[in-house]
């Protein structure tokens, strides 16, 4: 009656050789030998990550031996592990907050705040749409804030030139930072929203709604719409200054106001005496504007590059004497 | 018509119900699964196996991805099977009747039924932080089995159960001791269905994401794990992550990456499946 034992025995090794397959695959670019290694962590928004991925991508060329590793916890719960002094560098789509401040000064945790790209948002309606080929913030508001509940449901109550025709509406789900950004900038309190849209945290769910309904207006990321583009149809927003739609043009010089904002990344005081995490940043800002455009982000001005470079080598050389 | 006829018609449209019942489960498993194999069977191939993580669709491979899914099912079951089925015979065979063997008894049927994320914070506290884990395939594998444990406690229970009295009269009356008994005659008479319940559970292991990311797995690993104290990522999170990019090229990369992923859950089962046929197959009193 060994049977057993066999039994548990070849199920453990199994498990064991079966998970330690894949071995040789590892290393292929590492012969060419550079002096550069450790690892760098990072964490945080999910906005961010398509980006900071594409540099560490790249990055894998410069020093094949440096393991970079990233994490989706969102903003927040990329700030809280970095306050704790457990990433090295922290994604984030808004600036910090004073709490999250507060907790990194709690540890001793100085940081750079730098703008990578920025990310627009795009309001879309479907192509059959004629009406609505410029929106201006009043109506946007008028539309979308707490106050619209059960009232607002046809088009003709937002401006009386469109026809009469029920108002469907979609937008990302609460839990969204794309759904605070957009309640900030139209109806000026984060969160501040009607409740009776059809949210969706897929944006692929949201554009399928629109290109599906002749009715319909969303809200999303502009990589979404540029993806989608045959499907769309965008609309021009106007905040005063005339109806703008969004582009790599509009957003990059700043005319499409108020749906673009800058994303960040953040660096430790505590992470650059790494020289492979001071390497790493310095070629993400060189780089960023070469690969934003792949993954539907919007690079800064090249002067803006240029200055924080010399800001965070200010940072570095402020930090490196801490040890 | 009397009441034998009204029965009969009675029994036929119950039996339609039940077919149309069981069918509705198949049909859309088919669905699900013939749109998934027909948006990313062309996409399956030795580079998409073998490549890192890419902003580019059709550079982007799984290979972190599935090797850490292989890890976490290996680590996660070397941790859980040795405990889950100890302690199911201990509460069959060894344990007492009394008060805490009640509360144990309550307290692992409710632990099945708490959500995964549960667990992740749970893990999150005890083992990355308290620990000091941090975010490791070892921290990712205790936390999932402690997920499963109820699931392996409870088969065991059932299968131990199952076994009849007259075997362990049998035994003691040839003159086996307790342990001898349990070893050489309770549990493989039980093996069978405990592999069931084992089964059942790292099934589900496999597919969780949610406790991973809270205990921190990653999106983006670049490198294949070599120690359990590797940082890692697994294909759920891989998958979750390219559904979410605007680009429709991640999407079948995604679809790609389910299909991985069922082929492994099918092959680790399959393994198991056949382990537990051949050996039960030996069982004959």
């Amino acid at each position: 009656m060994k049977r057993f034992t066999i039994f548990l025995c070849t199920l453990a090794i199994s498990v064991l050789l079966v998970s330690c397959g894949g071995e040789g695959a590892k290393d292929s670019k590492s012969a060419k030998s550079n002096e550069l290694a450790g690892t760098i962590k990072i964490d945080g928004s999910s906005t961010v990550y398509p980006i900071t991925e594409a540099i560490a991508e790249e990055f894998r060329t410069v020093g094949p031996k440096v393991k970079v590793t990233i994490g989706v916890s969102g903003t927040g719960g990329g700030f809280k592990k970095f306050a704790r002094g457990e990433t090295d560098i922290s994604d984030a789509s808004r600036p910090i907050k004073d709490k999250e401040a507060a907790a990194c000064k709690e540890n001793n945790i100085d940081y750079i705040q730098l703008s990578v790209a920025y990310d627009g948002l795009a309001v879309v309606v479907n192509p059959e749409n004629t009406w609505a080929e410029s929106m201006t913030v009043a109506e946007l508001k008028k539309i979308w804030e707490p106050e619209a509940q059960e009232k607002i449901i046809n088009w003709n109550q937002v401006n009386s030139g469109y026809p009469d025709a029920g108002l469907k509406l979609l937008g990302p789900g609460t839990a969204s930072g794309t759904f605070d950004y957009f309640t900030k900038a139209i109806n000026g309190t984060e969160g501040a929203s009607r409740g009776d849209y059809m949210p969706s945290e897929d944006d692929h769910v949201l554009v399928q709604g629109v290109a599906g309904d002749k009715h319909a207006l969303g809200f999303f990321g502009l990589a979404y719409y540029l993806e989608n583009a045959d499907k769309l149809k965008l609309v021009g927003v106007d905040a005063g200054n005339g109806s703008i739609k969004p582009s790599m043009e509009t957003v990059k010089n700043g005319t499409y106001a108020p749906l673009s904002r800058p994303i960040f990344i953040y660096v430790s005081s505590k992470a650059v005496q790494n020289p492979a995490v001071v390497e790493f940043v310095n070629f993400y800002l060189k780089t960023t504007a070469a690969v934003v455009g792949d993954v539907g982000y919007i690079p800064l001005p090249d002067e803006q590059y240029t200055s924080q470079l010399s800001d965070f080598a200010a940072f570095v050389a402020k930090h490196k004497s801490d040890m | 018509m009397n009441s034998g006829q009204i029965n009969h018609i009675k029994d036929q449209v119950f039996q339609y119900f039940g077919i149309f019942c069981t069918l509705i489960g198949i049909v859309l498993l088919l669905i699900f699964i013939g749109s998934i194999i027909v948006d990313g069977v062309q996409r399956i191939d030795w580079d998409f196996m073998t490549s890192l993580p890419s902003r580019k669709a059709e550079k982007a491979g799984i290979l972190t991805a599935w090797t850490g899914s292989l890890w976490i099912f290996g680590l996660t079951a070397l941790i859980a099977i040795p405990l889950g089925i100890s302690a199911g015979v201990y509460l069959e065979e060894y344990g007492k009747k009394n008060w805490l063997t009640n509360l144990l008894e309550i307290n692992i049927s409710n632990l099945a039924g708490v959500p995964s994320v549960i667990y992740g914070i749970l893990g999150l506290e005890i083992f990355v932080r308290t620990l000091k884990l941090g975010g490791s395939l070892l921290a990712g594998a205790f936390t999932l089995a402690l997920l499963i444990l109820p699931i392996i406690i409870v088969a065991t229970r059932e299968a131990v159960k199952a076994v009849p009295d007259s075997i362990r009269q049998a035994s003691y009356g040839m003159g086996a001791s307790k342990w001898q008994t349990t070893w050489m005659q309770v549990l493989p008479a039980s093996a069978g269905g405990i592999a069931t319940g084992v089964i059942l559970a790292l099934s589900r292991a496999i597919g969780e994401t949610a406790p991973l990311i809270v205990i921190g797995a990653l999106a983006y690993v670049p490198f294949v794990a070599s120690t359990p104290m590797d940082e890692f990522t697994v294909l759920p999170m891989q998958i979750f992550n390219w559904t979410s990019r605007p680009d429709h090229d991640f999407v079948i990369n995604a679809a790609a990456g389910i299909i991985v992923l069922l082929i492994i859950t099918f092959l680790l089962n399959g393994i198991a499946v056949y382990l537990r046929n051949k050996w039960q197959s030996k069982v004959n009193w």
